[in-house]
């Protein structure tokens, strides 16, 4: 809603308050001003760096350089036949005054005006917009030679004094615009931008929000009163109306005027309502904008004689009603529309007239040559009005309020206003009386609300009689009882529930009207509620944790993906769809978290080492439960593990040259890594099942493997398998992946203790043998850690070698250990246990011991 | 023999001062202290002499050996010295070559940022509560006070899930369609009904933090995202008035973003608290000056803010005549997006390493 800040005045004293000041109090009060733009008033001065408080735009008017000015005889210019020289008048002296303005031409040599025009005169020196440049161009006005005459000043368009993108002509003022007034004081003005909120929409017009300001400054209303003289005929007995669901129409009031003079409205009013956002038409349509502006009730003009033509010169009957599905109807933009059922219509007896609350129809639209009009005013279910033009995609300054709520009592109050304006503006006759159909009106809400309540709920501590104060500012009507305050809700508010909720608005309308900031800031006094951890997620934080600490960059995705961009990876049977994608390329949620992370390592392609993870949800459709009717059942959201791996090992630098690929131990590392730091003892790693279906047989089948812990499996991890890798954009190294079940791997989390640091030297020692290939490298660790029992204390392998001399099959594995124990161990012990351990590696796996 | 002894004494000095390097000086140990070295050539030449002269000349020996040694070792020590001076001084690095680094692994910037905000929340007492993020139509709007074809609804277009058994109708014609969850909220819902169960006849006061992905049907620009984090307090109570709002929200401001920042509460609205109000703190870019940041109104907008609506209370199982409460919503991304002047949100799930590695 743009609000010009002169027509706010119509309804309240703003001496001693900045722009600024209105628009601050409006915002805190929930009347978010987004801009506020200048339009002649002088705009604040930052330049001694002042805070600023609001985004402005504009210009200001130089009082002493922009005053009002008469043209008192447009005469031809010498040189040129386009231009006009003009005989202003600027109070004081006489200037000729160059201009090209195509609105005065045909006053050009007629010699001295019977009426004098008045206009907006620049003097030299002003700066204002170039009205020739293209958007907004400030230029200061200098004394020049146009065509052989002087040129020292200039008559002004809308465009030059930011007023608006007019420039086809100059401003011509009203006749009684005081010549030698300083333009700024005459009609300088600002325009405040601001967002209404949908509880709010009883402020989208100027006197709602004159009204809040009243109550937020404490400066009374100035009510409009809207009088007006009538004659001829009443209205009553021409015109009736039949409302056949009162629910989707609670009232219709309809006001008739005669012979209007259809013909541009008043200056100032088009400069209001285009500094509204409002285009200007002719006073008809400029008297409906300008009083739903005013007042908050979209009106809508018949042209009446259209009516009675179709009624067949029989009385005019006014019927609203839904839409038959498929009923059409051309509305004023020209379009021809096909309406449904829950369409509700404003008709004669002939037929369809317009889309109610909505658009009007073409046919009984005002044209120039309308004579005589029939005012609508009405009130409709604000729902319906907000699916109608949904459904028509017709966004319009009508269906905004009306999708909000209007109250029927606006109805016959803005009829009456526009009637006045009509005849203001036009000469036309108003009609006695309104017919007024009102079978609905809406229930009088009454609350009870007590300065305990206002205690326990907003944390101040007001009297019975400041809460109706604060209340009455706002137009509530309140009486006392002791202790407890009765509400009325004012008759142009719908936004006021009943019961608690009734409590909660009202409250939050003495709080406004207090004023949020002189709310104070306390701390809770409630004692602290009990702890209650979030395990899953603490253990997740701390998963993070250690997988950065091993150097791996988390990634965050999109939780929407497509079954073709998973199905590079793997596919599934069944997915949880969405019913209204945004684009084609996200319509299912993902099931598979390493594609989602794999997608990332493509995008990062160019990187030379990528270490990636993610851990999130993925989301498996559930059958719909047919216990519950039709309840369906939502996903379920596992939570997982995604790690991706792919590149050098090491950074290339100057003294690191061609570090090679990481492979699948440097994703089997950082594995193992993790899985100390989450204290896990009981781990395994065996080649997975790749024949199972839910295998993964997107890994190579040979560098595949699955972790276990305490016999369970919670991941699988290995290479991309070559043909899945063809379909990533991801170089040539191998791609190393890794897929973990986070709900299993933290249900399998153990406890743990610290051991003892041992008191005595260990003894090292390293041992060789030789086995067969096929005998895993882990099943001669669990080996040599059975037999070896607690004195052997730790086993690592140190080298695997193969050649010609251990022979073709075999491979050699050589360990170190440490055998350690609780005295001091003598090398006759240590060579006991050694014996032991290459005697059951004999047995066992037919190990050789290597020289 | 004293001559001799004067002139041995002389010649190894000063052929001493020539000595430049340990050779040299090992050399001269063996010419002039060694075991055929002309002084040593006197000590064994000592039992030639008479029984008067042995000792004088034994003496008179053992003092030049003395000297000579002392100045091997001075020499020695100068040698050192010099080889150590000289070495340090060629030993010279180019320290502007780069160093050896090791792979860093961060955390994403959404994850860094909540963290942040659940830190603080967690020191006011406030515990983390993690609901589902694909919900029911009547957990994510009904149940928070909008009813369907409510406008407010227009603030949240969201993303609806197809039924899985067509016959059940399409997600989005129900009384209770599946959405992606267009805000954390609906966890208000879910944590109320867990606290209540744990003592349905005095249900326990709630202090948490509900943090999570979100989602809104919107075109992905550079402003807009389809899918964002959001982190919400919630605070249930039988005491809980606005002002404890006002001086909490204060606190957690003063936390995040300085000990000096100045906060605005504007009147708001929410279909879920009331009253609502939006908070709006200084511009921690430029002070309060102006700048593109705050679009040169000196203000940033925040956080959301309001009193539990008493209907919220109810569908929670809370009495509203009984129980207050008041709840805050906020955004990582935007926080970060407004600190570190971060002009397009699509980096966030772009997760471009460039990006990422800033953090
Ligand atoms: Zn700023």
């Amino acid at each position: 809603m743009k609000l010009p800040i002169s027509w706010l005045k119509d309804f309240i004293d703003l001496d001693g308050l900045t722009v600024e000041d209105v628009a601050r109090k409006l915002t805190l009060a929930g009347m978010e001003v987004d801009e506020i733009h200048y339009v002649g008033l002088a705009m604040p001065d930052y330049s001694k760096g002042e805070k600023h408080e609001f985004k402005t735009t504009g210009i200001s008017w130089q009082p002493d350089k922009l005053v009002v000015a008469e043209i008192c005889e447009v005469m031809p210019h010498p040189n040129a036949d386009r231009l006009t020289l003009c005989d202003l008048y600027d109070g004081t002296e006489q200037h000729t005054v160059l201009t090209g303005a195509p609105n005065i031409f045909h006053l050009k040599g007629i010699g001295k005006l019977e009426k004098p025009l008045k206009v907006a005169w620049a003097k030299e020196g002003t700066t204002l917009y170039d009205g020739h440049a293209e958007g907004l161009v400030l230029t200061t006005l200098k004394r020049t030679k146009i065509r052989g005459v002087e040129s020292y000043s200039m008559v002004c368009s809308e465009k030059e004094l930011g007023i608006s993108e007019e420039h086809d002509g100059i401003i011509l003022l009203a006749d009684d615009a005081p010549t030698g007034m300083s333009l700024v004081d005459y009609m300088g003005d600002a325009v405040l931008d601001i967002s209404i909120l949908p509880n709010m929409a009883r402020n989208a017009n100027v006197i709602g929000l004159a009204r809040e300001l009243s109550a937020m400054t404490g400066r009374p209303l100035k009510k409009p009163t809207i009088q007006y003289a009538t004659s001829g005929e009443s209205i009553e007995g021409k015109v009736s109306i039949e409302i056949t669901e009162p629910e989707m129409n609670p009232r219709f009031v309809l006001g008739l005027i005669c012979n209007v003079e259809i013909k541009p409205s008043p200056y100032q009013i088009q400069r209001r309502l285009r500094l509204a956002g409002v285009r200007p038409i002719n006073n008809i349509v400029d008297a409906t904008n300008y009083a739903m502006l005013e007042l908050g009730e979209p009106l809508h003009a018949f042209d009446y004689d259209v009516l009675t033509q179709r009624a067949g010169g029989r009385n005019v009957k006014i019927i609203t009603r839904t839409a038959a599905d498929g009923e059409k109807l051309t509305t004023l933009d020209g379009n021809t529309r096909t309406l449904t059922a829950s369409n509700v219509l404003v008709c004669d007896e002939k037929g369809s007239l317009s889309l109610a609350g909505v658009m009007g129809g073409a046919e009984s639209e005002v044209a120039p040559t309308s004579v005589n009009i029939l005012l609508e005013g009405a009130a409709w279910n604000f729902i319906n009005i907000r699916r109608t033009a949904k459904q028509h995609n017709l966004p319009s300054e009508a269906s905004f309020r009306f999708s909000r709520g209007v109250h029927p009592t606006l109805a016959e109050m803005g009829v009456r206003r526009g009637l006045q304006l009509m005849a203001e503006w036009s000469g036309g006759a108003v009609a006695p009386g309104l017919v007024d159909n009102y079978p609905l009106p809406p229930k009088d809400v009454v609350v009870e609300v007590t300065p305990k309540e206002v205690k326990r709920l907003l944390g101040i501590q007001l009297s019975a009689k400041e809460i109706a104060e604060l209340l009455g500012h706002l137009e509530f009507e309140c009486s006392i009882d002791g202790e407890t305050v009765t509400v009325k809700t004012p008759p142009h508010r719908l936004d006021i529930g009943e019961g608690v909720v009734g409590v909660a608005d009202v409250l939050e309308e003495v709080a406004r009207s207090y004023g949020y900031d002189r709310i104070p800031e306390t701390r809770i006094s409630d004692p602290l509620p009990p702890q209650i951890g979030n395990p899953v997620h603490e253990w997740e934080e701390h998963l993070r944790d250690l997988l950065v600490s091993l150097g791996i960059q988390e990634v965050v995705t999109y939780r929407m993906t497509s079954p073709e961009r998973e199905g590079r990876l793997v596919s599934f049977d069944e997915y949880t769809r969405i019913a209204n994608p945004i684009t084609p390329e996200r319509t299912t949620l993902r099931r598979s978290l390493v594609a989602s992370v794999l997608e990332i390592a493509e995008k990062n392609a160019r990187a030379e080492s990528l270490s990636l993870f993610e851990i999130g949800p993925v989301f498996e459709p559930r059958k719909n439960d047919p216990s519950t009717g039709s309840g369906q059942a939502l996903p379920n959201e596992p939570r997982k593990l995604a790690l991706v791996m792919t590149g050098r090992r090491l950074a290339s630098a100057w003294d690191v040259k061609d570090s090679p690929a990481m492979d699948f131990f440097d994703l089997k590392g950082r594995i193992e890594l993790m899985l100390a730091g989450l204290r896990f003892t009981d781990i395994a790693y065996a080649p997975a099942a790749l024949s199972a279906a839910e295998g993964p047989s997107y890994l190579h089948p040979g560098k595949v493997a699955e972790v276990k812990v305490n016999g369970q499996t919670v991941g699988v991890f290995g290479e991309l398998h070559p043909l899945v890798k063809e379909k990533y954009e991801v170089g040539d190294q191998p791609v190393l992946v890794a897929d973990f079940d986070l709900d299993a791997l933290r249900a399998a989390s153990p406890a743990y203790g610290i051991v003892p640091v041992p008191e005595f030297p260990p003894v090292f020692e390293d041992i060789a043998v030789i086995v067969d290939e096929s005998v895993p490298a882990a099943r001669v660790e669990e080996l040599i850690k059975q037999t070896g029992g607690k004195s052997v204390s730790a086993v690592s392998l140190f080298d695997v070698y193969r050649d010609e001399k251990i022979g073709a099959g075999k491979k050699s594995l050589a360990y170190n250990l440490t055998y350690q124990s609780d005295k001091t161990m003598t090398d006759a012990e240590a060579a006991a246990i050694r014996n032991k351990i290459v005697k059951r590696l004999a047995q066992e796996v037919d190990a050789k011991l290597r020289s | 023999m004293q001559d001799k002894l004067n002139a041995i004494e002389k010649a190894a000095l000063e052929s001493l001062e020539s000595v430049k390097d340990q050779a040299a000086l090992d050399a001269w140990r063996v010419a002039h202290v060694g075991r055929s070295s002309p002084l040593m050539q006197v000590f064994s030449e000592l039992g030639k002499l008479s029984k008067e002269e042995r000792p004088v000349v034994g003496q008179a020996a053992n003092k030049v050996k003395v000297a000579l040694e002392a100045a091997l070792a001075e020499r020695t020590e100068a040698v050192k010295a010099a080889a150590l001076a000289k070495s340090l001084e060629e030993e010279q690095l180019d320290v502007t070559l780069p160093g050896r680094t090791v792979n860093v692994g961060r955390l994403h910037p959404s994850t860094q940022q909540l963290r942040r905000v659940l830190d603080i929340l967690a020191d006011m007492g406030f515990q983390v509560y993690t609901s589902p993020e694909v919900e029911s139509d009547e957990i994510n709007f009904q149940m928070l006070n909008f009813p369907p074809h409510h406008p407010a609804r227009e603030m949240q277009d969201s993303f609806y899930v197809e039924a899985g058994d067509p016959s059940t109708g399409s997600g989005q014609d129900g009384d209770n369609p599946i959405l992606m969850r267009t805000h954390t909220s609906p966890g208000q819902i879910r944590a109320m009904r867990e606290f209540v169960a744990m003592n349905p006849s005095d249900p326990p006061a709630i202090r948490i933090a509900l943090p999570g992905m979100c989602y809104r049907y919107e075109q992905v620009t550079t402003r807009s995202e389809m899918q964002f984090n959001q982190v919400e307090g919630l605070v249930v109570g039988k005491g809980i008035t606005f002002a404890d709002l006002k001086g909490t929200i204060a606190d957690f401001a003063r936390r995040m973003f300085g000990q000096d920042v100045r906060t605005r509460f504007r009147a708001s609205y929410f279909p879920f608290t009331e009253p609502s109000a939006e908070v709006d703190v200084e511009c921690f870019v430029c002070g309060g000056k102006g700048c593109q940041v705050c679009k040169n109104s000196g203000w940033l907008e925040i956080l959301g803010c309001g009193m539990v609506h008493p209907v919220v209370l109810q569908n929670g199982g809370y009495d509203p005549k009984v129980y207050s409460g008041f709840a805050w919503g906020m955004g990582p991304e935007r926080q970060l997006m407004l600190r570190y002047k971060i002009n397009d949100i699509r980096y966030f799930w772009g997760n471009d390493t460039r990006f990422l590695s800033q953090f």
